[in-house]
């Protein structure tokens, strides 16, 4: 482990400052566009460190992990447009119908391995998608305006965009040393050890099924939290926000950022999105561009930006 | 002495091949009993019976009185049936340490603990130190287990087996790919180990074999030709036959 001095301690406290201190520099004049960029960075980066937490440390290669965020965004649109707008119902829902789509897609996924993990996780996030999309009533394949932010009661106000600001980004950070904690408790290192041999881990004695499945509902439960978030920050749900290509680019935040690491879900969703915001405003091409860096980063650092990072110290 | 370990009329196929043909096999408490065989004679395919890694399509395994023939690998180790792997079957990518710890986390209760870090738990670490102190690895405990030689490898794999606080050790080819130098000090920790522990030894390294056995069962083509004390089957002339006659051959 690096001492405080390392470049990775630097770039982490520098970039916590910067998250903090993003709304003073917005009141003082900065474009009012950084702050809706940076809620759903941190949004989104929330949902990336609960996706690690089953890909990074569990080695559950999930490919439909998006499907919680629309869950989640959807438990809050619904609730909303039926009139039930107090977040004390539309929060535990959203995060109890999480948590119950990861038990019964882990339950099945989870006795199966490899390709056909990604496969059956893939399968169950479109048929997710697909039922939204068939919800006339609430707006079908066009999505859902929702009127009305989740209300809590004062002083908290979600409509308050500095405010909210910094609500998701305490979430953000409460997840992140939850998940730290996780990780290295009991249940941690048995997720850890059934991800490096799965075999071993059951011949010395562990159950290790039931260990990562409710791994996989701690981490859909996590994401479901994102996708309350990600439904209040646009003022909308629609299915798009639980397509398959969202829940590759948890899986490319997670890697670029660095498996199994803290920080590194967070590195890979300000990089990432970071990066298409810039690229994409030098040439409707961008993705050309990000497509190889990408690919530079998961044949040369195979640590992502924290390993890079981690490297620098040591070099 | 009662048996710790009991398999009765024990028999597997692979389609046409016969992995394990009514195997019977006793080994009382406190016993170093050697299952050797040439190659493909059943020995691992036995042991994989025995840790519940593969199921019999006949016959019955009594472990401690209890029959634990349909029980899952799990059970079996908690009931105090530990194995180690002939193909090191290590966790590459933890420390030294945490591999062994692991191994005591196994046994000390569930592990749906999500807050105290296991790190720092003298619970786990403790009886996982005394472990690799046992086996001489003390000095590796913050390696990650990919740093470590094969040798050490096989060391860890005995002190994963001895956190387990075992009645009855399963060991599958101990020696298997080590120096000259690493096999003697195997052989050393193995007969301190007998002396309080039961332990299936299946291994080629006859040296080893005959200087730590009790009893040695002789299985070719996965059924039992010999079972008796070293001397009875170095002697017994279907077993060299089968076997040693084919090794001294090989050396001559």
């Amino acid at each position: 482990m690096s001492g405080w001095l390392s470049v990775r301690s630097i770039a982490i406290v520098a970039l916590v400052l910067a998250l903090v201190l993003l709304p003073v520099y917005v009141e003082l004049g900065g474009s009012r566009f950084l702050l809706t960029l940076f809620t759903r960075i941190i949004i989104l980066a929330l949902a990336a460190v609960s996706l690690n937490l089953i890909l990074g440390y569990g080695g559950m290669m999930s490919f439909g992990h998006a499907a919680y965020l629309g869950i989640g965004g959807y438990a809050v649109g619904i609730l909303a447009h039926e009139g039930v707008s107090t977040g004390f119902v539309q929060w535990p829902v959203a995060l109890a119908a999480s948590a119950l789509f990861a038990l019964v897609i882990g339950a099945l996924s989870l006795r199966t391995r490899g390709v056909y993990f990604i496969m059956i996780t893939l399968a169950f996030a479109q048929m997710a998608y697909y039922i939204v999309a068939g919800l006339a009533r609430y707006g079908g394949d066009d999505g859902l305006t929702i009127y009305k932010r989740s209300q809590f009661v004062a002083p908290i106000d979600l409509s308050n965009k500095v405010e909210f600001y910094y609500i998701c980004l305490a979430l953000l950070v409460g997840s992140m040393y939850l998940v730290w904690r996780i990780v290295n408790s009991r249940f941690g290192l048995a997720i850890q050890g059934a991800r490096s041999n799965d075999t071993r881990m059951r011949a010395i004695g562990f159950p290790t099924y039931r260990y990562k499945l409710t791994c996989f509902v701690i981490a859909g439960t996590l994401c479901g939290l994102a996708g309350a978030l990600i439904a209040n920050h646009t003022d909308f749900v629609s299915p798009a926000m639980m397509y398959w290509t969202r829940s590759g680019d948890l899986i490319i935040m997670v890697v670029l950022g660095g498996m199994a690491s803290t920080f590194g879900p967070l590195f890979g969703a300000v990089a990432l999105l970071v990066l298409e915001e810039v690229l994409s405003g030098i040439t409707e091409y961008w993705q050309i561009i990000l497509g190889p860096l990408l690919l530079l980063v998961v044949l040369f650092a195979r640590g992502g930006i924290d390993g890079l990072l981690g490297k620098v110290h040591h070099g | 002495m009662a048996d710790l370990l009991r398999v009765e009329n024990l028999a597997k196929r692979f389609g046409g091949i016969v992995a394990t043909d009514d195997l019977i096999l006793n080994i009382p408490e406190g016993e170093l009993h050697a299952v050797i065989g040439p190659n493909g004679a059943g020995k691992t395919t036995l042991i994989a019976q025995l840790s519940g890694q593969l199921a019999p399509d006949s016959g019955r395994i009594y472990f401690a009185g209890s029959d634990i023939t349909a029980e899952p690998m799990h059970a079996r180790s908690a009931l105090g049936l530990a194995r180690s792997f002939q193909i090191t079957s290590l966790f590459l990518d933890l420390s030294v340490l945490d591999n062994v710890a692991l191994a005591v986390q196994a046994h000390a209760g569930h592990s749906f603990h999500f807050w105290r870090n296991a790190r720092q738990e003298a619970e786990l670490r403790d009886p996982a130190r005394a472990a690799l102190a046992r086996v001489g690895l003390s000095a590796r405990a913050d390696l990650p287990a990919s740093a470590i030689s094969h040798g050490e490898h096989r060391q860890l794999e005995l002190a994963m087996a001895l956190a387990c606080r075992p009645r009855m050790l399963l060991l599958d080819e101990p020696m298997a790919g080590l120096g000259p130098e690493e096999s003697s000090r195997m052989v050393a920790t193995l007969r301190e180990l007998k002396k309080e522990l039961t332990i299936l030894l299946v291994e080629h390294d006859m040296e080893a074999v005959f200087a730590l056995a009790d009893r040695i069962t002789v299985l070719v083509y996965g059924g039992v030709i010999a079972s008796g004390k070293p001397e009875d089957i170095r002697s017994n002339a279907q077993v060299r036959e089968a076997y040693l006659g084919e090794q001294e051959a090989v050396h001559a």
